[in-house]
């Protein structure tokens, strides 16, 4: 029996792989080695590379190579189980700093002082200890304030295209976001997934200028880093945020930008393996993979903070119903999904009507939170303007001209929903007073009898009779 | 397969993901259960090769070395039946929430053993049987007051029977306490007011009894149009955020159920937290009581093992089970059993089973039938009727109906609720499809419906006839506009628009309209048809489609559902009263004489 053992003063190491494929190195003979146990792979420049077990038995051990296996060669690595599964060391003096994509140093500043390790898999909350998300969160854009709110605890993701703005959007947000009443600030932990350098200079220079960057701790792995390294930047991310909210009581706000890249170094992995692919490629456990990420959000009991989540996804084809997007919103509370043509009609923030969805809305708006007519207002500003895409479609079809009178009152709430309310600066920061008076404004463009979801009383408080608070569409 | 390793001891040999491989387990059962490693982290054996095992582990497998050794227990995945499960929250594998919580706090770690049910807790047995009784399996020897709506019955187990020999007077015990002696031909039996059963066997029943009675859920589209019977299967298929979870919630708080078992199977943890903090506070319209009294839970979320999340709806149904041989009726609620294939997939992939249709494997139809099989009307083994009705949410990927888990379930239930993307982005709650839906069971309640209403079945086939020729209607004016219809014709648009917002949308967070009565379901359906009868006659007789739509009844109609509550069907019939009137006014101005107006006013 070929012997690849050898005793170095660093403890066991393994001479050279059976197999080298994609991300997976196989080593065998191994001995005393765990699932999910990290390995460094040193290459024959000496250089180590972090990479884990996917596979183990008393033979051989798949090891997936988190920094890429360019350049490594059968016969010249060796192999070091660390007889551990991969940790970060978390302190909240990591504020303010910025990150690789597995938890090093980016700065140049030193490696944060902590004796605390922590799994960066994480444990699964015991939902008999979560507590509710309540609280809203005024981010100051009415499309999500009036129509989409968001709540502290929340995973709300924003489903992109490419070339749409959801870089700035997510930036005005983090910007903007605050508490009603509390004057209490956000950490922000961002983490950046497969994204050109330029995208993680923009998020820098936002952070900067807004003054939160000491707030702020960045964890990048970006376009040019090895694609598996991506596997365990969110986890890294959301395994410090998890200390920040639930060991410091801080209120977190975690960004996760591109989920998509991340899904597609997941399906690299898998196919890597052999494994038998699901839909369009992407593995069978693509959903419960991002179960595991996107469920780190939330509130606990016994605990002041939170973890509010944002992930950023860029749909391919700007296909709703791919995997991507398709198993996000089958995990997470809702979506702000933005929209092309909204965007090329000059509507920023374009964010799409109907098919965005907060789900935690409902507990965190109207009476006590913000003001009892919210939840009603945004219904009947839905329900509307889900007809008004029906009539757009009708006119279409028979011209705007044959429309009835009623139709064409709708056309123009349609505009008015639009360019009034929806659209607005990408440095207007509206309270949600000015979000609900807009909408109140809109919705006043209709005869008050086709608002069948508002109740008289509220009809009586806050429908405009005089026409003409009713603005001018400027376009 | 040669290894390295020289025992007789079970052992592992190979760890990957959930699935552990053993060795040293000759004579081991296939779905036994033993504990992996130092933690003894809990598993199943799903198959064995000579002594080889699979074994599919519960939790987390972290640093799970081969080499670790493995404890057999000899017993297959059974949970814990007695008092203490309503008002529980578990996980899959029925390890208790608090519990879990009190040990180690807000995370769940690996290797907990925390007991399923409070060994210590007394509780109020009284005897309904004595000493030479002679008991069938499945008989009650006596009861216990598990919460004001449940009466819990302490039974024979199913596999016993026999004489009492002995058996406590009324008081205080604990579960474990025998409370009875029986005997038959093998010897005596302690009976306790807990017993084992395994998860994967349905508990036995005398037999199978034809369904009858709707389950009235409180849900107009669902109660008047597409009902549930007591006993039987309904699925709520739906993309992404169409409303399967807070349908399935109105279900589980206003359904007229004895028991509620709700099962979360690969969700969200904040749903399970939102059940569990809203059903204390909601009391039950029947009986007044908080709702958490009559339900138990299974929480077996997304980011939990996806070993545990197959076993959690295994787990779920028996517990119905157990509650239905009471003689009681259990609805049972699984969100989402899509999650619940997927973990078979999953699980199915590890063991390198060869896969059919998207990866899933070829038992998975096997897996569905065998699951909603466990539900229905029976007769239990005592001779009560009873029933498990099961209903269960579907995800399929990208909405879309063609996928797998959607047409394999399809052909296990009766009931079919097809929730509808365009209609939930439109904020048309519940987004059940009145086309697209179904029910079998329409015409087996349809004798407790007549009832309540003798002209119920009329009314229910008015409505959705009505629905139908509107939707051939906006085919012609998606073509060519509204303008070329009739007005007759688009009486029917219009009127179809009341029905939509007026009864089949459904707002779940509205105090007076979450839970709606079958009384009150009757008079709203025959207010807005009333006002479409006559509608027509007016339109007949030359009045013009606007003025009728401007009539200030229609609004009126149209909030009804939130403007009035339960109790106050008496407003609605003055609504009704008044609106009649001011269409007599109509028939006045335009000189309708009297008895030209066929329609009447019931
Ligand atoms: N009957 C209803 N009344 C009011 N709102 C509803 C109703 N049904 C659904 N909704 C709205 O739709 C949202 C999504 O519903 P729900 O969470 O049940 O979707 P789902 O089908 O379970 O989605 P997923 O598959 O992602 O779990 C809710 O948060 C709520 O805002
Ligand atoms: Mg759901």
């Amino acid at each position: 029996m070929q012997n690849n053992i050898v005793i170095e003063d660093k403890g066991l190491q393994y001479v050279g792989a059976s197999r080298i494929e994609g991300p997976l190195v196989v080593v065998e003979r191994v001995r005393d080695v765990g699932y999910d146990e990290i390995v460094e792979i040193i290459d024959s420049a000496g250089r180590p590379r972090f990479g884990r077990v996917l596979d183990i038995s008393d033979k051989q051990a798949v090891v997936q190579v988190l920094e890429g296996t360019t350049g490594l060669s059968n016969k010249n690595i060796r192999a070091r189980f660390l007889g551990e599964s991969f940790r970060l060391p978390v302190s909240r003096h990591m504020l303010g700093r910025v990150f690789d994509g597995l938890g090093r140093p980016a700065d140049g500043g030193p490696a944060p002082l902590s004796a605390e390790l922590r799994d960066v898999n994480g444990m699964p909350i015991n939902p008999y200890a979560r507590r509710y998300p309540r609280e809203f969160i005024q981010t100051g854009l009415s499309a999500i304030d009036g129509m989409n709110a968001l709540v502290r605890g929340q995973k709300l993701p924003i489903f992109s295209g490419n070339g749409l703005p959801h870089d700035r959007l997510s930036a005005q947000i983090m910007r903007q976001a605050r508490l009603l009443e509390e004057e209490v600030e956000f950490s922000m932990v961002f983490a950046a997934m497969g994204v050109k350098h330029d995208v993680a200079e923009f998020f820098i220079r936002n952070f900067r200028e807004s003054g939160a960057l000491a707030r702020a701790v960045m964890f990048f792995s970006l376009a040019d880093a090895p694609s598996v390294e991506r596997l365990l930047t969110p986890r890294v991310a959301l395994t410090l945020a998890e200390h920040l909210a639930f060991d410091c009581g801080q209120h977190v706000l975690v960004l996760l930008t591109d989920m998509t890249n991340y899904c597609e170094s997941l399906r690299e992995v898998g196919t890597a393996r052999g494994e038998i692919p699901g839909r369009k490629g992407y593995p069978g456990y693509l959903y419960s993979d991002l179960a595991s990420i996107y469920e780190r959000a939330g509130r606990i009991e016994g605990s002041p903070g939170s973890i509010t989540q944002m992930a950023i996804l860029t749909m391919p084809a700007d296909d709703i119903s791919h995997p991507v997007p398709d198993l996000t919103g089958y995990i997470t509370e809702g979506q702000i999904v933005l929209d092309r043509d909204l965007f090329q009609r000059g509507v920023y923030p374009p964010i799409a009507g109907l098919p965005s969805l907060s789900r935690l809305m409902k507990d965190g708006v109207g009476k006590g939170y913000t003001r009892e007519d919210h939840p009603i207002l945004a219904s009947q500003l839905f329900a509307c303007y889900a007809y008004v895409k029906r009539v757009r479609g009708l006119a279409d079809v028979i011209g705007e001209e044959e429309l009835s009178a009623l139709d064409k009152q709708y056309l123009k709430f349609g505009e008015a929903f639009e360019m009034r309310f929806l659209r607005q600066g990408e440095y207007e920061n509206r309270s949600i007073e000015t979000t609900l008076e807009l909408g109140w404004d809109v919705l006043s463009t209709l005869p008050r009898d086709e608002l069948h979801r508002v109740s008289d009383a509220l009809l009586d408080q806050y429908y405009r009779e005089s026409k003409d608070v009713v603005c001018e569409v400027s376009v | 397969m040669a290894t390295a390793y020289k025992v007789t001891e079970p052992v592992a040999i190979r760890i990957s993901g959930p699935i552990v491989t053993a060795i040293g387990m000759h004579a081991a059962q296939m779905y036994e259960v033993v504990q992996v490693g130092e933690l003894g982290l809990v598993g199943e054996v799903v198959r064995m090769i000579g002594d080889q095992a699979t074994i599919q582990v519960y939790e987390d497998t972290t640093m799970l070395k081969p080499g670790a050794p493995i404890q057999r227990t000899g017993a297959p995945l059974s949970v814990w039946l007695g008092p203490g499960l309503v008002g529980n929250i578990y996980d899959g594998i029925q390890r208790p929430l608090p519990g879990i919580q009190a040990h180690s706090g807000a995370w769940i770690r690996r290797g907990e053993k925390v007991d399923s049910l409070d060994t210590e807790k007394k509780w109020t047995f009284e005897p309904v049987a004595s000493v030479g009784d002679n008991m069938m399996p499945g008989q009650a020897i006596g009861r216990v007051v598990e919460t004001p709506l449940v009466n819990h019955l302490i039974m024979i187990p199913p596999e016993l029977h026999g004489k009492i020999k002995r058996i406590v007077k009324k008081g205080e015990y604990s579960i474990l306490e025998p409370v009875a002696v029986i005997e038959d031909e093998y010897g005596t039996h302690e009976i306790t007011m807990m017993h084992r059963w395994p998860v994967r066997l349905p508990r036995p029943i005398r037999e199978r009894l034809r369904i009858v009675q709707p389950l009235i859920t409180g849900q107009r589209i669902i109660d008047t149009f597409f009902p549930i019977g007591k006993g039987g299967a309904a699925a709520i298929p739906g993309g992404f955020g169409t409303g399967k979870t807070i349908t399935q919630h109105q279900l589980a708080k206003w359904s007229d159920a004895d028991i509620i078992v709700f099962i979360g199977c690969g969700e969200r943890g904040n749903e399970m937290t939102e059940v569990l903090r809203e059903f204390p506070e909601l009391t039950d319209p029947r009986s007044g009581r908080p709702l958490m009294e009559r339900t138990i839970l299974i929480a077996n979320t997304s980011n939990m093992p996806v070993a545990a999340r197959e076993v959690s709806i295994y787990t779920g149904i028996t517990i119905a089970e157990y509650y239905r041989d009471m003689g009681l009726n259990v609805a049972v609620f699984a969100d989402s059993t899509s999650r619940w294939a997927e973990a078979l997939r999953e699980l199915a992939a590890r063991l390198e089973e060869m896969p059919a249709e998207e990866g899933f494997p070829a038992s998975l139809p096997t897996r569905l039938a065998q699951f909603y099989e466990r539900g229905g009307a029976v007769t239990t083994l005592s001779g009560k009727p009873a029933s498990v009705s099961i209903v269960g949410a579907v995800s399929p990927p990208g909405g879309d109906f063609s996928e797998p888990v959607t047409q394999h379930t399809r052909r296990f239930i009766r009931c079919f609720w097809a929730l509808d993307t365009e209609l939930a982005n439109a904020r048309h709650y519940p987004s059940i499809h009145w086309l697209h839906s179904y029910s079998e069971y329409a015409e087996d309640v349809s004798p407790w419906w007549q009832k309540q209403a003798p002209d119920w079945t009329d009314l229910r086939t008015e409505a959705l006839t009505l629905l139908q020729r509107e939707d051939r209607l906006q085919q012609i004016v998606k073509l060519v506009g509204p303008d070329v219809l009739p007005d007759s014709q688009r009486l029917i648009l219009f009127v179809a628009e009341i029905i939509k917002d007026g009864f089949l949308t459904q707002s779940a967070f509205d105090e007076n309209d979450m839970y709606c009565t079958p009384e009150k379901q009757i008079t709203l359906m025959r207010l807005i048809l009333n006002f479409y009868r006559r509608g027509r006659d007016l339109i007949q007789a030359g009045v013009p489609l606007v003025r009728i739509r401007q009539l200030s009844c229609v609004p009126q109609i149209i909030r009804a559902k939130t403007a009035f509550g339960n109790k106050e069907l008496e407003k609605i019939a003055e609504l009704e009263k008044a609106a009649m009137e001011e269409m007599d006014g109509l028939a006045r101005e335009y000189n309708i004489k009297e008895g030209t107006v066929i329609c009447k006013t019931t």
